[in-house]
C-alpha cells in the first residue's frame, strides 16, 4: 500500500502505483476544495494533521479494506497545509481484478477516513475562519 | 505530562501543547477528560473530544502513563 501525507497530490504517481497485471479495475476518488460552505464563499482552506497518528490510522483502514475485499493495491494520499479552491486534497485509489471490489473499497476508505483519521480542515472566508465540524 | 493539541483545541488553549506538570490525580483517560473540561469549559461545547494515547484512540478507562504520547482529537474534518 502507498499511504502518504503530502504537499501536493500527484495523480500520475498514484495511477502508476495502482497498475498491476492482475488488476482489471482501477478506481480513483479525488476530493477537492469547494468554493462554498453553507452558502458562503470559501477563499482558502488549510489542513492540519496529527502526522504520525494519521498515517497509522490510514494504514489501519487500508488493512481493513484488504481484509474485506480482494484487492491488488491501495493508495491513500492526503494533503496538509494551505489549499486553494479546486485543488485536490485527498486521493483514494484501489485496484482489483473486478470493478465491484474496487468501487466498494474506495467508498469504504473515503467514508472511514472522514470519520476517523486525525486531520482537521479550516475554512477561510472573507471575514473569518472556522474549524470545520468542531461545533454541533 | 504534556498533551499535543490540534485544530480548535489549540485555539481554546492558546498553544499547541498543554503541560499538566506532575498531576498525580490524573491516572486514566477519564480523569484527564474531567480535568480538561473543568479547566477549559469551551472543550465541552465541541461536537466530540477524543483522546489519543500513543497514536491510538483511547477508552475512558485506559491508563495515562507519564511517558505516553497524549493528544486531544477534536472532531476530525479531513477529506
Amino acid at each position: 500500500m502507498l499511504i502518504r501525507i503530502v504537499d501536493h497530490i500527484d495523480l500520475n504517481e498514484a495511477y502508476e502505483y495502482l497498475q498491476s497485471p492482475t488488476a482489471g479495475a482501477v478506481n480513483l476518488f479525488i476530493g477537492t476544495v469547494r468554493n462554498q460552505s453553507n452558502d458562503k464563499q470559501v477563499v482558502q482552506l488549510s489542513f492540519e494533521t496529527y502526522h504520525s497518528m494519521a498515517l497509522k490510522q490510514m494504514e489501519k483502514l487500508a488493512l481493513e479494506a484488504q481484509e474485506k475485499w480482494k484487492l491488488d493495491k491501495v493508495v491513500i494520499l492526503h494533503v496538509e497545509g494551505e489549499k486553494k479552491v479546486g485543488e485536490p486534497v485527498v486521493l483514494i485509489g484501489v485496484s482489483s481484478a473486478h470493478r465491484q471490489a474496487s468501487f466498494e473499497a474506495c467508498r469504504f476508505l473515503i467514508d472511514e477516513l472522514k470519520e476517523t483519521v486525525p486531520i482537521w480542515k479550516k475554512e477561510f472566508f472573507e471575514d473569518k475562519s472556522v474549524w470545520v465540524n468542531a461545533h454541533p | 505530562m504534556e498533551i499535543l493539541l490540534f485544530g480548535i483545541t489549540k485555539d481554546i488553549v492558546g498553544n499547541d501543547t498543554l503541560h499538566l506538570g506532575d498531576n498525580a490525580s490524573i491516572r486514566t483517560v477519564s480523569d484527564l477528560r474531567k480535568w480538561l473540561l473543568a479547566k477549559y469549559p469551551a472543550m465541552g461545547e465541541l461536537r466530540s473530544l477524543a483522546i489519543a494515547v500513543d497514536n491510538r484512540f483511547a477508552e475512558d478507562s485506559d491508563p495515562v502513563h507519564p511517558a505516553a504520547e497524549l493528544a486531544l482529537i477534536p472532531p476530525v474534518s479531513g477529506g
